[in-house]
C-alpha cells in the first residue's frame, strides 16, 4: 500500500499545469470558475474542447486507437484535479463520456470511423434521449416507438432532461422497437440528427431559471438503420453499459477540494455572525472542517476504486456508493456556499455568473450588487438539487446496493 | 392552556384562503412576480378593500381591525401558503408594529390600514451579517430634524415601498426612521430575489429628515420590531411548508414507476413522515414565539430565536425533500413546489440563519 503520488506522477502534474498556464485564456478561466450549475456553456465548452484536440487531451478515458491518451487511471485523476483548480470548463461528457463509449464497446467500424473523430473535434455535439415522462427510475418503461420500414427506424415519442438538446447536432436515444416480456427486451440503441425532419427541440427551464435541459419530441423521425449502435433488441445492453459509464466515469473529490478552498477563501473576505471574518467563526469552521474531513475519506475512497481498476476489479457497489456520497457532499457543500454569501445570497443574479443555457426570469444584463461568490452561491445551491436526483436517483443506487449487498 | 383558534380566526383564514385561491392563483402570482414592476397593485387594493386585511395588526382607533399576533399569525400563514409576493410583512406586520409602537401615528397607519402605503425594512447592511443591532447607517441631528448617511443591503420590497423604516445609530444607540421612497438622497437599485420577489440594495447620501421621523429608539425596541417580524415570516414558513408536503404526498401517490404508485414504497413514505414531523415541530416552535411576544424581553427573543432555528431547518428539510420527492418535475419552474423551495430558502436566513438565532439563543441563555 502506497497513498503518495510517485515522482511520475509528479511530473506529469506539472506538464498539465503549464499546459494550462499556457492555453487557458481569461474568459475561459472564469467560463469554468464561475458556472452557475455543474454544467458548463456549450460555446465556452467547444472553444476548450478545440485546445484540446490540438493537443489530443479530449477523451483521456478513450482507448489510444480511437484517440484516447493512454494516461493511468491515477494520471486521468490528476488531470481532473488540475483543470477544475485552473477553473477551465468542462467538455461537455454526453459526447466524449457517454455516447463514446457505447460507439467504441458496441459500434460498427463505420461507426467509429464516421461519429469518433466528429466527437473528439466538437463538430458534432450530442445530447440524450433516455427518459420520458412515465419512465424516470424505471427507465426500462420507456414507450418512445421505432416502427421498422425497410432500411429506415420510424421513431415517434418524447423525451425529457435533454441536457443541452438545443445546442446539439446529434443525439443518442434510447426508442422501443419491440414489446416483450420483460420491459428491457426490444429496446434500441439509437444515433439521431437532431436536423431531421420531426424533431422537435422545448426548453424545460429549471427553478434557477435556466434553459439548460430540454423535451425532445419526435414525430415519424426517419433514422436510418445503420444508425442503430449494437443490434436492433439490444440497446439495454449498450445503455447498461453507458450508464455504468456515468455513474462511474467521474471522481467527486477533485471538485470538492477545490469548492471548498473558493468558500474558504471567500469567508476570509466576509463578516462572520460573532463580528470577525467569517472564516474565524467557529460554527462556520466547524461546518467547514467536517466537509473537509468527509471529502478526504471520499478521496481515498475514489482511489482505492482507482486502485482496484487498475488491477482489473470492479466492485459492483462502488459506483453507485461514490455516486451518492459525493453527490451529497456536492450538495452540502452549495450549503455551505450559500451561508457564507448571507444576505446576498438571497438575490437573483445570474448575470454574476456564467449560466449553461439562456436565463428565462427577470434578471439585470449588466453589473450585480454583492460579491460575485454571493451572487453565485444561491444559482448552485438551486442547481445542485438535481444532482441527487439524475443518472439514477439517490433512493434507486440505495437500492442497488441493497441488491448487491444480498439483503 | 388552550391551543385552539377562535371562530373569527377560523373564519378569517377560511375568508383569506378562498379569496386569494379566486384573486391570487398560482399563474396570476407568478405573472405579478415576473412583471416589469414586480407585484400587482390590484391584489393589494383587493386586500385591502375586499378583505381589509392590511390593517389586521392595526389598533381599531386608527381604522384596523385591533387584530392580536395571533389573528396577524393566521393570516402570515395563508398569505405563505399562497406564495404571496406583495409586501405584507414589511407593511401590514414590520410597518404596523413600528407605528403602533412609536404613538401618533394614526394618519400613517389609516394609509397602512387603506392599503396606500407599502413599506420595506431596511435593517441589513453588507457589513451587518445578520445583526440589527449594531447598524453603521448614521443618523445626525440637524436644525429640522435628521440627517441618515449609509447603505443598506438586500432591502426586500424596497422597489415597490412607498416607504422605508431605516435602522441607523445615533451615537450609540440603534434607532428606526421612517423615510420617504422619493426622499431627495435616497437612490435604490433594484433587483429580484430567489423567491421572485424584489430587493434593492439603497444609498442614503445626506437624506434629510423631519423630526418626526423617528420612530423608535434604543436596542430593545429594534430588536423587539426584528422579533415580531421574525415570528410572524416563522408562520408565513408554516404555510410554505404545508402546501409543499401536500403537494409531495399528492405527487407521490399519482406518479406511477414499477408499476405502483412511488407513495407506496417505504424509504419515501418515512421521507414523508419525516417532512410531516419537521412541520409539525416547526409549527409548536412558532405558537411559542408568537404566544411569547408580549412576555419580558429576554424570554420574547428566546422563543423567538428557538423559533427561526426550528423553522430554518424545518424549511431545508421539508423543501429539499419535496424537490426530491418529485424528481425531475421538481427541477423545472412549471411546478409550483420548486417556487415555494425558494421562498423556503429565502426564508432560512431571513432576519438571521439558524447560526446565527442558535448563538443568540446561547447567549440569552447563559444570561438567563
Amino acid at each position: 500500500m502506497e497513498i503518495a503520488w510517485s515522482a511520475d506522477e509528479i511530473a506529469f502534474r506539472d506538464e498539465v499545469r503549464a499546459f494550462l498556464a499556457e492555453k487557458l485564456t481569461d474568459e475561459l478561466r472564469a467560463s469554468g470558475a464561475h458556472m452557475t450549475s455543474v454544467y458548463a456553456d456549450p460555446g465556452h465548452a467547444r472553444a476548450w474542447q478545440a485546445i484540446l484536440h490540438e493537443k489530443g487531451w479530449v477523451a483521456p478515458a478513450w482507448p489510444v486507437e480511437h484517440g484516447g491518451t493512454g494516461w493511468s487511471l491515477a494520471q486521468r485523476y490528476i488531470w481532473q484535479r488540475e483543470r477544475i483548480a485552473a477553473g477551465a470548463p468542462p467538455v461537455s461528457p454526453m459526447g466524449v463520456q457517454m455516447c463514446g463509449p457505447a460507439i467504441i464497446g458496441h459500434g460498427s467500424d463505420a461507426q467509429k470511423a464516421f461519429f469518433l473523430p466528429r466527437m473528439l473535434s466538437g463538430e458534432h455535439f450530442w445530447c440524450q434521449g433516455y427518459s420520458e415522462t412515465g419512465s424516470g427510475s424505471d427507465l426500462a418503461s420507456l414507450k418512445c416507438r421505432a416502427e421498422d420500414d425497410g432500411d429506415h427506424l420510424v421513431v415517434t415519442g418524447q423525451k425529457l432532461w435533454s441536457t443541452h438538446a438545443h445546442a446539439a447536432n446529434w443525439g443518442f436515444f434510447l426508442v422501443r422497437t419491440a414489446t416483450l416480456d420483460r420491459p428491457q427486451q426490444g429496446i434500441t440503441f439509437l444515433l439521431i440528427d437532431m436536423a431531421s425532419p420531426g424533431v422537435t427541440v422545448v426548453p424545460t427551464v429549471s427553478p434557477a431559471g435556466e434553459n439548460i435541459q430540454n423535451e425532445i419530441f419526435l414525430d415519424a423521425v426517419r433514422v436510418p438503420k445503420s444508425n442503430v449502435v449494437g443490434a436492433i433488441g439490444d440497446g439495454w445492453t449498450v445503455a447498461k453499459y453507458l450508464l455504468e459509464f456515468e455513474r462511474g466515469g467521474a471522481a467527486y473529490a477533485p471538485g470538492l477540494q477545490i469548492d471548498l478552498d473558493e468558500i474558504e477563501q471567500f469567508a476570509g473576505e466576509v463578516r462572520g455572525d460573532d463580528g470577525g471574518r467569517l472564516i474565524d467563526d467557529a460554527a462556520f469552521a466547524d461546518a467547514i472542517a467536517q466537509a473537509r474531513i468527509d471529502v478526504l475519506a471520499l478521496e481515498v475512497f475514489e482511489f482505492r476504486a482507482m486502485s482496484d481498476a487498475s488491477a482489473g476489479r470492479y466492485p459492483h457497489a462502488i459506483p453507485s456508493l461514490m455516486k451518492i456520497r459525493g453527490t451529497e457532499l456536492q450538495q452540502r457543500i452549495t450549503e455551505l456556499r450559500l451561508l457564507a454569501a448571507g444576505r446576498y445570497g438571497m438575490a437573483y443574479q445570474p448575470q454574476a455568473g456564467v449560466s449553461a443555457g439562456p436565463v428565462h426570469f427577470p434578471h439585470a444584463d449588466g453589473g450585480f450588487v454583492g460579491p460575485r461568490e454571493a451572487a453565485i452561491a444561491p444559482m448552485r445551491y438551486v442547481s445542485e438539487r438535481a444532482a441527487s436526483i439524475y443518472a439514477g436517483t439517490n433512493e434507486i443506487q440505495r437500492n442497488i446496493i441493497a441488491k448487491i449487498m444480498g439483503l | 392552556m388552550d391551543f385552539s383558534f377562535t371562530d373569527d380566526q377560523r373564519q378569517l383564514r377560511d375568508a383569506l384562503r378562498g379569496y386569494l385561491e379566486r384573486e391570487n392563483s398560482f399563474s396570476a402570482r407568478t405573472a405579478s412576480a415576473r412583471s416589469a414592476s414586480g407585484w400587482s397593485e390590484s391584489l393589494w387594493r383587493g386586500l385591502a378593500d375586499d378583505l381589509g386585511i392590511l390593517g389586521v395588526g392595526v389598533a381599531e382607533t386608527a381604522g384596523g381591525a385591533g387584530g392580536n399576533a395571533i389573528d396577524m399569525m393566521v393570516a402570515s400563514e395563508e398569505l405563505g401558503a399562497n406564495l404571496l409576493v406583495e409586501p405584507f410583512l414589511e407593511t401590514s406586520v414590520i410597518g404596523a408594529a413600528a407605528l403602533g409602537a412609536a404613538g401618533g401615528r394614526e394618519a400613517e397607519l389609516a394609509a397602512i390600514v387603506s392599503g396606500d402605503m407599502r413599506c420595506a425594512f431596511a435593517w441589513a447592511e453588507a457589513e451587518s451579517r445578520f445583526d440589527p443591532a449594531a447598524p453603521a447607517t448614521a443618523a445626525t441631528r440637524t436644525a429640522a430634524g435628521w440627517r441618515l448617511d449609509g447603505r443598506k443591503a438586500v432591502v426586500t420590497a424596497a422597489p415597490y415601498a412607498t416607504h422605508l423604516l431605516v435602522t441607523a445609530r445615533d451615537g450609540d444607540e440603534p434607532a428606526l426612521f421612517l423615510v420617504g421612497a422619493d426622499a431627495a438622497g435616497l437612490s435604490l437599485r433594484g433587483y429580484p430575489m430567489i423567491d421572485g420577489r424584489r430587493a434593492a440594495d439603497a444609498v442614503f447620501d445626506a437624506v434629510s429628515l423631519p423630526e418626526a421621523a423617528l420612530l423608535l429608539r434604543g436596542e430593545e425596541a429594534t430588536e423587539r420590531l426584528c422579533d415580531i417580524a421574525t415570528a410572524m415570516l416563522g408562520a408565513e414558513a408554516l404555510g410554505v411548508m404545508r402546501v409543499m408536503l401536500d403537494d409531495t404526498i399528492s405527487f407521490t401517490k399519482e406518479r406511477r414507476q414499477f408499476g405502483q404508485p412511488i407513495a407506496g414504497f417505504q424509504v419515501l413514505q418515512h421521507r414523508m413522515v419525516d417532512m410531516y414531523m419537521q412541520l409539525e415541530l416547526a409549527t409548536s416552535a412558532v405558537y411559542r414565539a408568537v404566544l411569547s411576544l408580549d412576555a419580558a424581553p429576554a424570554e420574547r427573543a428566546r422563543a423567538v430565536s428557538a423559533m427561526k432555528v426550528t423553522v430554518a431547518g424545518a424549511c431545508r428539510f421539508v423543501g429539499q425533500n419535496a424537490i426530491q420527492l418529485h424528481g425531475g418535475m421538481g427541477m423545472t419552474d412549471e411546478v409550483r413546489v420548486s417556487h415555494y423551495f425558494r421562498r423556503a430558502t429565502v426564508i432560512e436566513s431571513e432576519f438571521g440563519s439558524a447560526d446565527w438565532h442558535r448563538r443568540r439563543f446561547a447567549a440569552l441563555s447563559r444570561a438567563a
